[in-house]
């Protein structure tokens, strides 16, 4: 890659954070986003013989009759590190290397891939991805375009990291995790501990017929850890997980993230779960922390505005969305109050759906997604681009396109989807405050949610009482039920840029076979005027 | 389809012996064990372990009426765990040529020395001998792309002569094998092929869908236009759903909701969970529920691989770790819950050890008995219930009852007087497959479901519909 494409790309990025960035200087909350990155590790150059391979491939697949084909070669890597109380559970590495070529033709997509590293197997697969194609385009004649992009020629481009968690030594990770399980045990009451450290390194390059050989590493981090307290009696046992979020960061995120601190804290709101009290199911006003709101615009917004979903594609898995027809809902659908903003974007530094250019081609960029509570557009691919573009006046993909390796097949996928913060420095505490019979919830808990996306019932990990303005005990066993469009029009106050935080999943599933896409969802403290609150701890709930 | 070319790849003997057909995919029995004893030559632990998966997997997928994406792939992993004495790590690679293989091995005996000790790790299981299994059809392995396209097409065909309904739908074969080896001489192959088909088909203005599936390993007695006309029946049937009142009903539930249920119920098998006091399975004051009943006394679980036509060795897929040091253990056939009452949990050889009992390693199969009756018996015998097809978004509630929550789709009907009446709107359900199988009225015959399991359709007296879905 060209020096001044890097530094091109670099100041786009750095763009696209101050969007959000400039609301969250303020942020003096340990739960804001991760200390930015300020020297970033050198973006990978695209290697001549996996250029060849590329070529031989989209060459084949456009001689066999593809009018459009895309190709990559990826080394897909994951390490896992897992530990319970005093013990190693699980040390282990994955690497995968292959090449994926897709291939348009006559409106039908066929794909191959093969794990062969030779000219001859990349050929082969392009004529095999051609050959599909055109077996499927005699089913059904079907008018798809592709929607344009620039040509970008030689690019590349690497995540936001500081410590490449190959280079930590994994004797040094085992350690650091049983360190910190003593510390959970060290908490009179808990019983058992168990944490997790999972990485994941992708060195992939793709190449489009259409002029962009992108070289690209990714690099994901997700610390996992739970601290289970039994009872005395073995009456009881509750849990405290989901205590951190993933993030495309490196090593440095866990160190500064994962510490003897934040341990203890969960492990004493372990133990207090035992004697928390039963919650009285009824309405009440809902103050979400965004460590359990991120998954709640995961499920109500991010999947509802996956345009395949809405126009069927996913109907026999996934499911389809109650926002559709696109003709009736955008620009028309309120989705929330007026100080909603919801973005997509595939830009921010350290979010886990971020890159430098799509499957297709596409460059990553930020869009509006709901603007002022009200609905404006979805997620796309280029060829969506078309469906939709006669109502959003947009003539281009929003850059959607992924596959979760080498062997799987592009599509759809959410980028990260975030809930602006308010412009005042509202704080949690102004939230609470203001709140006068209500129940804070952190951290994501059991969650459900209709095919459509209409109607959810989720749970969380730590329930407190409000009362008068105040915190005042811990309750148990609960979770929110509500209609996506009634729970997000009940919003009635947001925290500021200091009440920020992003979370996100390496899980995101969709398609079949099932794909899995990591995504982050930032978000501040929010309010829900008035929600439904079940007793799960009893059989008919609700 | 070949498109890759193993032999050349494998420097390995060109007219093994065993090979069932002249094409079939994956590594034969004697490539397998030839590129284990590679590895395993290679390797300087005390004890090394190799699984190797290999194979073909193809998929082509169908919405709106049209194929939307189909692709295949090939290719061949290998599991490595290098171990010496209670320290053992695992690499997984895909770069089986000389210099990928020794970079693996020699990573995994650098991670396995650099991890710390797992008082748990036992010695590698020695040889052991596995009943014969049936699992490989060629049937299933020669569903090209073309083959999958004419299911498509007819499928799609079937829903726009029936109205104004669209398809989606997915049919995704994969043929291969799998094969674990260890430095103590187990060597366990098998060879299998798999596929899954199902089918959504809904009114093109949203307001009915239903649904259809199956799974196994033998396409060839798959009636697959049946299955399409069932779900475009559904579909067709089930729209402009009635309001029905949340509340508990009598419930028929279809195969497919059934097989999600005994998931769960299997998933909280652990005995390890339940003698720590962590599961449904724990007995208040200390040790496990074993020989007590938990559900109604016509309920049957079991696992049997040969049965399915699964691998009849543990660590080859489905539940269990393949880096474990169980990995190789037989699966033998084991009931779970016999006439309602807790026989047996899942033993891993540590767990087992501990104990004092034989291991039952973690199953790959789940077949639940029924009775000798059709699911049509089922509704026309019931006075007053709501027929469900499948469930969705079924995720954990309260592991201490095994509480779950989900949502109905794609078809819920209210039968009345033995007959459906009318279609229903979905609802949101919260329950546990323990309550549900403790009040069992009525089981059809079993039937396949996925790949791994067999289960019956059942009626329950009580089912917690909690709330109203919109949804359709």
């Amino acid at each position: 890659m060209e020096r001044r494409d890097f530094v091109k790309s670099s100041a786009l990025t750095a763009g696209a954070i101050a969007l959000v960035g400039s609301r969250l200087s303020a942020a003096g909350s340990a739960h804001a986003g991760p200390t930015p990155v300020t020297s970033m590790p050198a973006p990978p150059a695209v290697d001549a013989a996996t250029r060849d391979l590329l070529m031989e491939a989209l060459d084949a697949a456009t001689g066999a009759g593809a009018g459009y084909a895309d190709a990559r070669v990826g080394l897909y890597r994951t390490r896992r590190v897992g530990t319970r109380e005093r013990r190693v559970t699980n040390v282990s590495e994955s690497d995968s290397l292959g090449l994926g070529v897709r291939a348009f033709v006559s409106g039908s997509w066929g794909f191959a891939a093969t794990r062969e590293m030779s000219r001859e197997a990349a050929a082969r697969a392009g004529r095999e991805a051609a050959a599909i194609g055109a077996a499927n385009a005699r089913v059904e004649k079907s008018p798809v375009t592709l929607a344009p992009v620039e040509p970008y020629g030689e690019v590349s481009w690497s995540s936001s990291y500081e410590v490449d968690p190959w280079d930590v030594p994994i004797g040094d990770k085992v350690q650091y995790l049983l360190d910190l399980n003593e510390v959970a045990l060290g908490t009179e009451g808990v019983s058992f501990v168990s944490s997790e450290l999972h990485f994941v390194k992708i060195e992939v390059t793709s190449a489009t017929t259409d002029g962009t050989i992108a070289a690209q590493r990714i690099i994901r981090v997700n610390p996992q850890m739970s601290i289970t307290a039994v009872a005395p009696d073995r009456s009881d046992f509750q849990s405290r997980g989901a205590v951190l979020e993933p993030a495309g960061r490196g090593w440095e995120y866990i160190r500064d993230r994962m510490t003897p601190e934040a341990v203890e804290v969960w492990a004493s709101e372990a133990v207090q779960k035992l004697s928390a009290a039963a919650v009285e199911p009824g309405l009440y006003d809902l103050v979400l922390h965004p460590s359990n709101l991120w998954l709640t615009i995961h499920e109500s917004i991010g999947h509802p505005t996956e345009l395949d979903r809405a126009l069927g594609y996913e109907a026999n898995y996934a499911g389809t969305s109650f926002l559709a027809p696109p003709s009736r809902v955008i620009g028309r659908t309120r989705y929330g109050p007026e100080f909603m903003q919801i973005v997509g974007e595939r830009t921010s530094q350290g979010g886990l759906a971020t890159i430098g250019w799509d499957e297709e081609g596409v460059k990553a960029e930020e869009w509006p997604l709901i603007e002022n509570g009200i609905f404006v557009d979805y997620q796309t691919t280029r060829e969506q681009v078309a469906w939709i573009s006669d109502l959003t006046g947009i003539q281009r993909s929003h850059g959607c396109s992924h596959a979760q390796n080498w062997s799987s097949i592009p599509f759809q996928r959410m980028p990260n989807i975030n809930l602006l913060p308010a412009q005042a420095d509202v704080t949690l505490e102004d939230v609470i405050g203001a709140t006068d019979r209500g129940i804070y919830v952190e951290s994501r808990g059991s969650y459900s949610i209709g095919q459509q996306r209409y109607h959810f019932q989720f749970g969380g990990q730590v329930f407190w009482e409000i009362r008068g303005g105040k915190k005042t005990r811990m309750l148990r066993d609960l979770a929110y039920q509500a209609r996506t469009l009634d729970f997000w029009n009940a919003m009635d106050m947001i925290g500021g840029a200091g009440t920020y935080y992003v979370g996100g999943s390496f899980y995101d599933g969709k398609g079949q076979p099932g794909q899995v896409n990591a995504v982050s969802h930032g978000c501040p403290v929010a309010r829900f005027h008035q929600i439904n609150i079940l007793n799960t701890g009893r059989r008919r709930a609700g | 389809m070949r498109t890759i070319d193993r032999r050349s790849l494998l420097g390995l003997v060109r007219d093994a012996p065993g090979r069932a057909g002249p094409d079939r995919k994956g590594l034969t029995e004697q490539e397998a064990r030839a590129l284990a004893d590679r590895i395993l030559g290679l390797s300087g632990a005390e004890e090394t372990q190799v699984r190797l998966a290999s194979g073909w997997r193809a998929n082509t997928r169908f919405a709106v009426n049209r194929v939307t994406t189909a692709g295949s792939s090939e290719d061949i992993t290998a599991r490595i765990t290098a171990g010496f004495g209670k320290r053992a790590a695992s690499i997984t690679t895909n770069r089986l040529d000389e210099d990928g293989l020794r970079e693996a091995v020699r990573g995994a005996e650098e991670l396995a020395r650099l991890a710390p000790e797992n008082p748990e790790r036992l010695p590698l299981p020695g040889p052991q001998s596995y009943a014969a299994v049936h699992g490989y059809f060629d049937s299933t392995a020669e569903l090209d792309a073309d083959r999958r396209a004419a299911v498509a097409a007819s499928a799609i065909a079937e829903a726009r002569e029936s109205g104004d309904l669209e398809a989606a739908g997915f049919l995704r074969p994969t043929a291969g094998s799998t094969a674990i080896a260890n430095s103590t001489g187990l060597f366990a192959y098998h060879p299998g092929t798999q596929f899954e088909y199902s089918i959504t088909a809904r009114a093109s203005d949203g307001s009915g869908s239903g649904w259809a599936g199956t799974g196994g390993r033998d396409w060839s007695g798959v009636e697959h236009g049946e299955l399409s006309a069932r779900a475009v029946e559904k579909a067709i049937r089930s729209r402009d759903p009635r309001p029905l009142e949340p509340g508990v009903y009598t419930a028929v539930l279809e195969p497919a909701a059934v097989s999600e249920l005994v998931g769960l119920l299997a998933r909280s098998l652990s005995a390890r969970s339940a003698d720590e006091g962590r599961s449904a399975f724990s007995r208040k004051g200390g040790g496990t529920k074993i020989g007590e009943p938990i559900v109604d006394s016509r309920v049957t679980i079991s696992s049997d691989p040969a049965a399915l036509g699964a691998a009849p060795f543990a660590g080859a897929g489905g539940f269990g770790g393949a880096g474990s040091d169980d990995a190789g253990l037989p699966l033998k056939p084991t009931t779970w819950v016999g006439k309602g009452v807790l026989e047996n949990l899942f033993y891993s050889r540590y767990w087992a050890q501990r104990e004092g009992v034989e291991p039952t390693g973690f199953p790959n199969t789940l077949i639940m008995q029924g009775e000798d009756r059709s699911l049509e018996d089922l509704v026309s015998s019931t006075e007053r219930g709501v027929l469900v097809t499948r469930f969705w978004y079924i995720r954990a509630v309260d592991p201490r009852t095994i509480l779950y929550t989900g949502l109905t789709r794609d078809g819920v009907f209210l039968i009345e007087d033995g007959r459906i009446a009318h279609p229903v709107n979905n609802f949101r359900w919260n329950d546990s497959p323990l309550a549900v199988l403790g009040k069992l009225e009525a089981m059809s015959r079993p039937v396949r479901v996925t790949p791994t399991r067999e289960v019956p359709a059942i009626r329950t007296s009580e089912f917690t519909f909690s709330s109203v879905s919109e949804a359709i």
